[in-house]
């Protein structure tokens, strides 16, 4: 399974941005810093959000195709 | 500008992760084909990546500092570089020209070359195509440096040979396909990193509206103002089609072998030829990510609240520095990092695929063609390797010689773009009229650049040009040095097609049997082998102009 993972382009895609997205969050969490420009948003908690929203889905969908593909070569 | 220790740790984490596709490929890599490319099922690569890195490797530091610069300059008609420029000339590479590059078998372009006309014509083009590819990573090497002091006061050194370092590690290592995953890697982080700056910036302007608002109609319409060259790019409406939607984009897009070999690694035919299809899809979304930038900054400089983009030593606006003091004044230490890391990034896309495209035109069609033809696979390995490194020590070189000698950098320039100019009206008469030779491929090559520097020489725009003057009136001034370069590029388009078709019906062309998958006319279509209709070529392609279209018309 990991030999495959590591095979496909999604899963480092998918980790690299879920760890800038727990980065993000926590930084942003502890040192809440609104914009610069008096615009009303945490810019590090929302981006890191985002991110992670994204890296888990490439992490998930990496993981999944594995799976299948580990199913079919039981078969 | 002090980064903070997060600030450093995202940008740690990343060269990691880019370190580490490099050693994970090394496994990968037993042949010459699998270092420098090779296409088929078993060295062919899936479609989602060989497309994201079709435009990634266009993404370059130069095209992402340079499009946000060309946004706060001229506003939304620099959008006309992807909707008239790109992804005309995509559609085209992808419908009609993928056919022969990936069914030629040919490895490279000026091998196609080769195979369609002959030795001269393919060694004409490798040499010049190796040797800018080495000069144009070189400068956005230099480049990064010079921001990276800029913004961080790292050394000029330091920053090249860190970069340059990273760089070669990972195509060392992993070769060609290392290359291409990075190249996606870095397009999802340049797009991640830059997005939420569009995003503040658009709210704190009053969205696109605000910058309707703030700014003249001209930097806020892409077509109302091309009638005449009276506007902020000075180019008109036949300029920009013939010069940028034509000639420099085809001639880009469809026979630059750094994009080409993209596609060219795709699994089989039938993805080779949907890549760049594929691939228009975000790109014509790109204008979104590194134009409007440009936009968002020049309202703020309106609205007041303390932006400004920075003066140049001379007092002119420093519009290169526009998308990274932005970043600086919107992103909050932590973002920052990833914004910085989204620069660094494009910067290493660019510079890793010109150093892939160099290496594979270096082995297979000059070192192979003309010092070493029939040595092993693995000797080619071990060139191709050698080169990589080679091509990297150049690409420092030219920085330095960048940083000391900044006028033949910009001599240098001129001369490719006169080189490249003609180069689609050789490839359209090659690929689609059977008749066309070698000699008239060759010299209307030659022909088309002299008429290049030719016009040139005769013509002035912003004091450039009119060397061949000596002191007699400019045959015709152009209000732009950008509506010159258009110009030039359609005189040497035209004079390499009229050339090449004279001097093809004067010479012997060759037999058709020696043409077969080169030529239009006597090469079967391809069999389709996808089975979902939407994802052929020729709905793609009516999905992607369809779209084009339409953002054209949303923004006119």
């Amino acid at each position: 399974m990991l030999n495959q993972l590591l095979d496909d382009l999604r899963f480092p895609i998918g980790l690299l941005f879920s760890i800038f997205s727990v980065i993000l969050i926590i930084v942003g969490l502890i040192k809440p810093q609104t914009v610069a420009a008096g615009i009303d948003i945490n810019l590090n908690v929302s981006a890191g959000a985002f991110m992670g929203v994204f890296g888990l889905f490439m992490v998930l969908s990496a993981m999944w195709s594995a799976r299948s593909a580990q199913k079919r070569s039981q078969k | 500008m002090q980064l903070s220790l997060i600030d450093y740790a995202i940008i740690a984490i990343y060269l990691m992760f880019v370190l580490s596709i490099g050693m994970l490929l090394k496994r990968k890599v037993k042949s010459s084909a699998d270092f420098l490319g090779g296409h088929d099922e078993k060295h062919g690569i899936p479609l989602w990546i060989t497309s994201l890195a079709f435009i990634s490797a266009n993404l370059g530091a130069q095209e992402v500092l340079g499009m946000s610069a060309s946004g706060a300059k001229y506003g939304i008609m620099t959008a006309h570089f992807y909707w008239i420029g790109a992804i005309p000339a995509m559609v085209f590479l992808g419908l009609f020209m993928m056919p022969f590059y990936y069914g030629s078998r040919a490895r490279s372009v000026p091998e196609y070359l080769r195979l369609r006309f002959d030795e001269k014509t393919r060694g004409l083009n490798a040499i010049s195509f190796a040797t800018m590819t080495v000069f144009s990573s070189g400068v956005s090497l230099y480049a990064l440096a010079i921001l990276l002091k800029v913004l961080l006061g790292w050394s000029f050194g330091f920053s090249v040979l860190l970069s340059a370092g990273i760089v070669a590690a990972y195509t060392f290592t992993g070769g060609l396909r290392s290359a291409i995953y990075n190249e996606v890697l870095q397009f999802f982080l340049i797009v991640l990193g830059i997005a939420p700056l569009v995003y503040v910036g658009l709210r704190k302007v009053g969205g696109w509206e605000g910058i309707q608002a703030q700014l003249p109609g001209a930097m806020t319409h892409t077509w109302q103002y091309m009638g005449s060259a009276d506007n902020p790019m000075g180019v008109g409406l036949f300029g920009m089609a013939m010069g940028l939607g034509f000639v420099l984009s085809f001639g880009y897009w469809c026979t630059d072998f750094l994009l080409v070999q993209r596609a060219m690694a795709a699994r089989n035919m039938s993805a080779a030829q949907r890549t760049p299809l594929i691939a228009a899809f975000p790109k014509m979304l790109l204008p979104f990510i590194v134009i409007m930038p440009g936009l968002v900054a020049l309202a703020m400089t309106h609205i007041g609240g303390g932006f400004s983009i920075p003066f140049k030593a001379d007092g002119r606006m420093d519009y290169d520095m526009t998308l990274p003091t932005m970043l600086v004044y919107f992103y909050p230490s932590g973002l920052l990092g990833v914004g910085l890391t989204a620069l660094m990034a494009s910067f290493m896309s660019g510079m890793a695929g010109n150093v892939t495209a160099f290496n594979t035109v270096w082995t297979y069609d000059i070192y192979q063609a003309y010092f070493c033809k029939n040595a092993s696979d693995s000797h080619y390995l071990r060139m191709g390797k050698m080169a990589t490194i080679v091509g990297i020590l150049l690409s420092i070189a030219t920085a330095y010689v960048a940083r000391s000698f900044n006028n033949i950098m910009d001599l240098l320039q001129l001369v490719f773009s006169f080189v490249n100019a003609p180069l689609f009206a050789t490839f359209l008469l090659g690929m689609f009229w059977k008749r066309t030779t070698g000699h008239g491929a060759f010299w209307g090559l030659l022909g088309g650049t002299a008429a290049a520097a030719l016009t040139h020489g005769v013509t002035v725009a912003e004091g450039k040009g009119g060397w061949l003057l000596l002191g007699s009136a400019p045959l015709h001034e152009f209000r732009s040095g950008m509506g010159q370069a258009f110009a030039i590029a359609i005189v040497a388009w035209v004079a390499c097609f009229v050339l090449t078709l004279a001097i093809s019906l004067a010479t012997k062309p060759k037999a058709d049997e020696e043409m077969r998958g080169l030529v239009y006319s006597l090469t079967e279509r391809p069999k389709e082998t996808e089975t979902r209709w939407y994802l052929r070529p020729i709905p793609l392609a009516a999905a992607v102009l369809a779209m084009t279209l339409a953002l054209n018309y949303l923004y006119h």
